[in-house]
């Protein structure tokens, strides 16, 4: 058996597709669906004597990732064309940016274990156009739908600083947090509204004898567990490839590989023996964009806090575990009403139960997510209050949060309404533990300090005080008053 | 002229132009491509050492619209011009080797 030590290198071209209302150079508006070939015009039919116009949001959209992404931001880039072949995008070129993108140089940062983090650089975001889609279905001929022509994607292109398919599942599920919480794409997997290839091979050494194999693209990867899984089979692939062949880098030429969903394996499509001749060149039919300061403070103006930096601050300030400040920062708007709530008064932990267990249950039931519900920040705020105050007991606040969603009356209101309030009144109280006393006088001479059974029969006095008071006698008054009166 | 077009590069530029040319139309070409590069090649004469790239022929920058959709076309008159349709795509004739962006 060979001594074999490896790595697996793994970079990513991602296309990210923006959430501007209508196509990059045109007016027809973008969108998932919608009938074949109805969002379409002269522009993005590549009709002959049109002139293509710039979306300036596209632009704006772009370079506020770009920025989220720490890439620098050009202030002079300019559109290519880039020669393509196929009919999903009838000009034959695709409009593109070429040498010199809209951002560079960046890095994204992804968590792996024990709280730490990992930079994956990033070599350059672009701006292009997407294209249609063709359908293999209908006998000898292939059918043309081109209403997703001219969408605006922006492509990112990371190095390949990336090792195992768990760090590419987490790459990409930061990406998603970070443009849906700019706004800048609805980012759904299964939409095609992020779509990852992964470039993979495996550098090491076999008996001290170094290797290389050849880079194999992955494509049809329409979710994260695709994506994970695909990297990992690939990694195995080649190293068993390479072990039995002893062919690598060099010998073999660079392949495009599919992932089969079903049999959850790679499967070879092509051999890419020479580099593509995409033969760029400037659109003589757009002009150049100039970013100048003004404009550039503009669109910073729009940044926001990014969900790792939230998620962190979650931990650290607010003493949340990892996975409860994950589920809060997964949507920025539910992020956000936390937030409100803490400043509302609300207690962390407890808010981030009433969200993360009873919210959202109610959230799933519902098909929405519990922002939706419209229940204001501070009335779980004020919740969190009553709970922390004695009012209301753990399992009467989880029925007021579904009350609450119900009719978005004010928490309190409700508690009296429907009967949950802890009774408090020590007075009160004093006459049933004396009630109860007279009741039960050898549980009583057991619960005394030092007793054997003190500890059992205390139990028993609190058990039919809370009987007597349905269950509404607030512990901890009931505790220090039984305290009180069995050591005098 | 520093060189002519051998009959491969003409294969190759009419193989990335999906033309499909006989011998006949490559040795014309490889005369008639040769002499165009050589015109170009003049240009070399230029001293452009101290000359910044163009990017673009017109002195303007920053031509946007904003993101309001309109009208399409009809999907009638979308397929009303292709060679080939149905009632809701372009037909075209069946691509082998796939290797689009969808
Ligand atoms: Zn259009």
């Amino acid at each position: 058996m060979a001594n074999v030590k490896y790595k697996t290198l793994v970079g990513l071209e991602i296309h990210v597709q923006l959430k501007t209302k209508t196509k990059m150079f045109c007016s027809c508006p973008t969108g998932f669906g919608g009938e074949p070939n109805t969002r379409v015009c002269p522009v993005c039919l590549g009709m002959p004597g049109v002139l293509p116009v710039m979306n300036k949001k596209a632009y704006e959209f772009s370079v506020l990732a770009g920025l989220a992404l720490n890439c620098s931001i050009s202030r002079f880039t300019k559109w290519d064309r880039k020669s393509y072949y196929y009919p999903d995008l009838p000009k034959n070129y695709q409009i593109s940016q070429y040498d010199l993108p809209m951002s560079e140089h960046g890095y994204i940062e992804i968590p792996i274990d024990g709280g730490e983090t990992k930079k994956i650089r990033i070599l350059r975001a672009h701006l292009e156009e997407d294209a249609g889609k063709n359908s293999h279905t209908a006998g000898n001929y292939s059918q043309v739908d081109l209403n997703r022509a001219g969408t605006p994607l922006l492509e990112i292109v990371t190095e390949p600083d990336l090792s195992n398919g768990s760090e590419v599942r987490s790459l990409a599920q930061q990406l998603q947090r970070i443009v849906r919480y700019l706004g800048v794409s609805e980012a759904d997997m299964q939409k095609g509204h992020m779509r990852f290839e992964p470039n993979i091979n495996i550098v090491g050494e076999i008996d001290g004898k170094e290797f290389k194999t050849a880079i194999a693209e992955i494509k049809n990867l329409n979710s994260f567990r695709a994506l994970e899984r695909s990297v990992d089979y690939e990694t195995k692939r080649q190293l068993e490839e390479y072990l039995e062949t002893r062919k690598g880098m060099g010998q073999v030429p660079k392949t495009t590989r599919g992932w089969d969903a079903d049999r959850e394996i790679t499967v070879h499509q092509r051999s890419k023996e020479a580099a593509n001749d995409y033969r760029y060149f400037p659109d003589p039919d757009l002009v150049p964009v100039v970013l100048d300061d003004a404009w550039f403070e503009q669109i910073k103006s729009n940044m926001v806090e990014l969900p790792l930096a939230k998620e962190r601050k979650f931990v650290s300030e607010y003493g949340l575990s990892d996975y409860d400040a994950g589920v809060l920062t997964s949507e920025r708007t539910m992020a956000e009403y936390f937030e409100d709530a803490i400043k509302a008064g609300g207690d962390a932990k407890r808010v981030c139960n009433f969200l993360t267990q009873t919210g959202l249950k109610l959230a799933n039931e519902a098909g929405k997510s519990f922002v939706e519900f419209g229940v204001e920040a501070e009335k779980l705020a004020k919740l969190s209050k009553m709970v922390s105050d004695g009012d209301i007991n753990a399992s009467a606040a989880t029925s007021l949060i579904s009350k609450m969603v119900e009719n978005n009356e004010d928490p309190m209101v409700l508690a009296e309404k429907f009967n949950l309030l802890q009774k408090s009144d020590t007075g009160e109280l004093e006459a049933i533990v004396d009630q109860v006393f007279a009741d039960n006088p050898q549980a009583v001479d057991d619960a005394r300090p030092g007793s054997k059974k003190e500890k059992k029969s205390k139990g028993f006095l609190m058990g039919q005080v809370m009987q007597k008071t349905k269950g509404q006698a607030n512990p901890k008054i009931v505790s220090s008053i039984l305290a009180k009166k069995l050591s005098e | 002229m520093k060189k002519k077009l051998d009959h491969d590069e003409v294969r190759e530029v009419a193989l990335l132009a999906r033309l499909e040319l006989c011998d006949k139309e490559v040795e014309e070409f490889a005369t008639q491509l040769s002499s165009i590069l050589g015109y170009i090649e003049k240009l070399d004469e230029l001293d452009t050492d101290d000359v910044e790239p163009l990017a673009h022929s017109l002195p303007i920058n920053n031509v946007f619209r904003e993101d309001i959709p309109h009208e399409c076309l009809s999907r009638d008159k979308a397929l009303g011009n292709a060679p080939d349709a149905d009632d809701e795509f372009f037909m075209v004739p069946k691509i082998l080797d796939d290797n689009s962006n969808g």
